[in-house]
């Protein structure tokens, strides 16, 4: 049993799937560095990331998966669960043993559990395209904090591009300590936070641009309005709602 | 004036809140040139109201003051309540503000009719134009149409909405003639006529002239009151299913009738919205429009009313026991559709997955069947779970008695209503 460390990206990932078949490593864990790895007679060994070794993998597996197949791949790996990459690792095995897509094969645990995997990246990345509030800043920039379960930033860059596209805005991860900043040209991932006005919990009441405040205030209004008490379902309120999100919703503050 | 503008939409939005429509889905217009928006082509939720339905759209009425009576209606004219009217620019301005935000797919715009159909129809129309061109807007509208409109508001409606909607409120000609006197069926069915003939004439025109524009391009929808009058679910059921077939609907929605008015003619104030009774006549709409079911499978005229205690397909597998079991690793998708305790991604996933191997239970249980219900309806390469036949009736208790229904707090209250 060897246990592979990987520098934390994609392409590193990719890399040392490469070099598992190149030295024959038949029981192996991948993991990224700084996870921490049983001491006790374990042989550990840090991989470093090659591109070519990588594109060498991307390709094979759009052979063996297509690109849909890598995209779940992908998504399953933003996850950032501990075990993703044996999963993921047992999946690209798989399909290269059989030579044929077996992304479809529901039944196989590992391709089952990539699908469940990415399932739950993508339904929270479709929470972060819902519940992003975005805050307009005096500078002009609708700025708005996140902490997502899962690395979403990635998968919800081109949502906000496309459609945001004559604003500027600023959506920060705070767990993940970087952001996506758009400044009307481009969509760039950074590493800063624009403004010292601007905390992790969003911006500060003296930073609100012109109208923020009113907006705020007719949006919480709006949401009173809407519910029908005949109706009361606080159960199924909160299933689609779920709490941890509340601290970034005007309307549930 | 901010003030007013506060009262207007808190008036604006509490009268408009009793339409249960909140779609963003079906469109896929894209933002071009740098402008405002696209649309999702699934429809984002960005909130839940706390009865937990979808908030998607801004959705608020141009103004509450009408000219018709409807009984089941908080606007109707005889009804004694603040009245507001939002200008054009108001409604634009919100719908910006609060789409920038990202509080919002887009904007649904209903009316009252106040003074005539063709004055409140083109006010809607002005809206969405204004959002269209000056402001570049490309998320999703959805305006009501105001029966009686000209044809000429009509076209250009649905060539700046995603989608448009005819409420009919009404299943039944003789619900419409007691409650809504200003209406009739063929005032309501003239526009939903228009609207599914133009989009299939632009279609058929597309075909030869990609440039040709779009007309709502996602579809139409309407609404039916449950519980207001006296109409059964099979009447219902039938109603939906001539709009679906007749007019090409993307959606009839359901709504339980809320009491907000004391009138000889409607439930009284006290009575419970039948939300149990909405919930089936859904499933009852999701197995027309996904799982292959005809109106006449689901209901018929000796069966007038959908069984409260379990769900539609269970029902009507119970009444055709004669097709089961079905073999999970042999059957046809649209066999394995109507199995209880399959969806429809479950039932794609069966299909995928055999065709690597055969399917044991263990699989199945983990792709997410649910086999409480499904073990009495199927067999697999493993050991049958069930070897006895039983009788409908038996069935039937054995499934209520070993699941948790998530109604089961509403039990108490809603069967003695229908009982």
């Amino acid at each position: 049993m060897i246990w592979l460390l990987y520098d934390g990206s994609f392409e590193g990932m990719l890399t040392v799937v490469f070099e598992s078949y190149e030295y024959r490593w038949k029981k192996l864990h991948i993991r990224k560095e700084g996870i921490t790895v049983p001491l006790l007679f374990t042989e550990t060994k840090t991989v470093v990331t090659d591109e070519e070794k990588a594109k060498r993998v991307w390709k094979k597996l759009l052979d063996l998966i297509g690109a849909k197949g890598i995209r779940s791949v992908w998504t399953a790996w933003l996850s950032e669960k501990e075990t993703i990459e044996d999963t993921i690792l047992g999946v690209i095995r798989y399909a290269i043993d059989s030579k044929q897509n077996v992304l479809s094969d529901f039944a196989h645990p590992d391709v089952l559990q990539l699908h469940q995997t990415a399932k739950s990246v993508g339904r929270e990345k479709h929470r972060m395209e819902a519940f992003v509030r975005f805050q307009l800043t005096k500078d002009g920039i609708y700025f708005s904090v996140i902490d997502p379960d899962f690395n979403v930033l990635p998968l919800v860059l081109p949502h906000f591009r496309d459609r945001y596209a004559d604003q500027r805005w600023f959506i920060f991860d705070s767990r993940r300590k970087y952001g996506i900043y758009y400044d009307l040209k481009e969509a760039q991932f950074v590493d800063f936070v624009p403004n010292s006005l601007i905390s992790l919990n969003g911006v500060s009441p003296d930073a609100f641009g012109e109208g923020e405040d009113l907006f705020q205030k007719l949006w919480s209004d709006y949401f009173k309005s809407t519910n029908i008490p005949g109706r009361k379902n606080t159960k199924l309120h909160v299933q689609h709602v779920p709490k941890r999100y509340w601290k970034y919703l005007v309307e549930k503050k | 004036m901010q003030e007013r503008l506060q009262e207007k939409l808190n008036i604006l939005a509490d009268s408009a809140k009793y339409d249960v429509s909140c779609s963003s889905s079906g469109s896929d217009r894209k933002n071009t040139g740098k402008g405002l928006g696209n649309a999702s082509a699934s429809g984002i939720c960005h909130t839940y109201t706390e009865d937990g339905r979808c908030v998607s759209l801004l959705k608020i009425l141009l103004t509450n003051h009408c000219i018709f009576d409807c009984a089941y209606c908080v606007s109707r004219k005889s009804n004694d309540i603040k009245r507001a009217a939002f200008t054009v620019q108001e409604v634009v301005d919100l719908t910006i503000g609060f789409y920038r935000r990202n509080y919002i797919e887009g904007l649904f715009l209903s009316s009252g009719i106040f003074k005539d159909a063709d004055t409140t129809m083109e006010r809607l129309v002005r809206v969405a134009k204004k959002l269209r061109t000056e402001h570049r807007f490309n998320g999703y509208i959805h305006l009501k149409t105001i029966p009686g409109a000209s044809d000429e508001l009509m076209r250009e409606a649905g060539l700046y909405a995603d989608r448009l909607s005819v409420n009919i409120e009404l299943p039944t000609e003789r619900g419409l003639k007691l409650l809504a006197p200003d209406k009739t069926f063929t005032s309501m069915e003239k526009p939903m006529g228009f609207i599914s003939n133009t989009i299939t004439a632009l279609d058929d025109t597309r075909k030869l002239m990609l440039s040709t524009p779009k007309f709502a391009p996602a579809g139409q929808s309407t609404q039916v009151i449950v519980g207001a009058t006296d109409e059964s679910d099979h009447e219902i059921i039938q109603t939906a299913d001539r709009f679906y077939r007749g007019f090409q609907l993307k959606r009839v929605y359901y709504s339980g009738y809320v009491p907000v008015l004391a009138d000889n003619r409607l439930p009284s104030l006290s009575t419970q919205v039948p939300l149990l009774r909405e919930n089936r006549l859904y499933q009852a709409d999701w197995l027309m429009r996904f799982y292959g079911f005809g109106a006449h499978e689901i209901l018929d005229s000796g069966h007038s009313y959908l069984d409260l205690d379990i769900d539609p397909k269970f029902g009507w597998a119970l009444r055709n026991l004669h097709l089961f079991p079905l073999d999970i690793n042999k059957a046809d998708y649209e066999m394995i559709l109507r199995v209880p305790g399959i969806g429809v991604r479950s039932a794609q996933k069966i299909i995928a997955a055999r065709r690597f191997k055969s399917l044991g239970w263990e699989n199945l249980r983990k792709l997410g069947i649910s086999l409480n219900r499904a073990r009495y309806f199927i067999v697999c390469k493993d050991r049958a779970l069930e070897t006895k036949e039983y009788m409908p009736e038996t069935l039937r208790h054995l499934v209520l008695s070993s699941g948790n229904s998530k109604f089961s707090d509403l039990w108490g209250t809603q069967t003695s209503l229908f009982g």
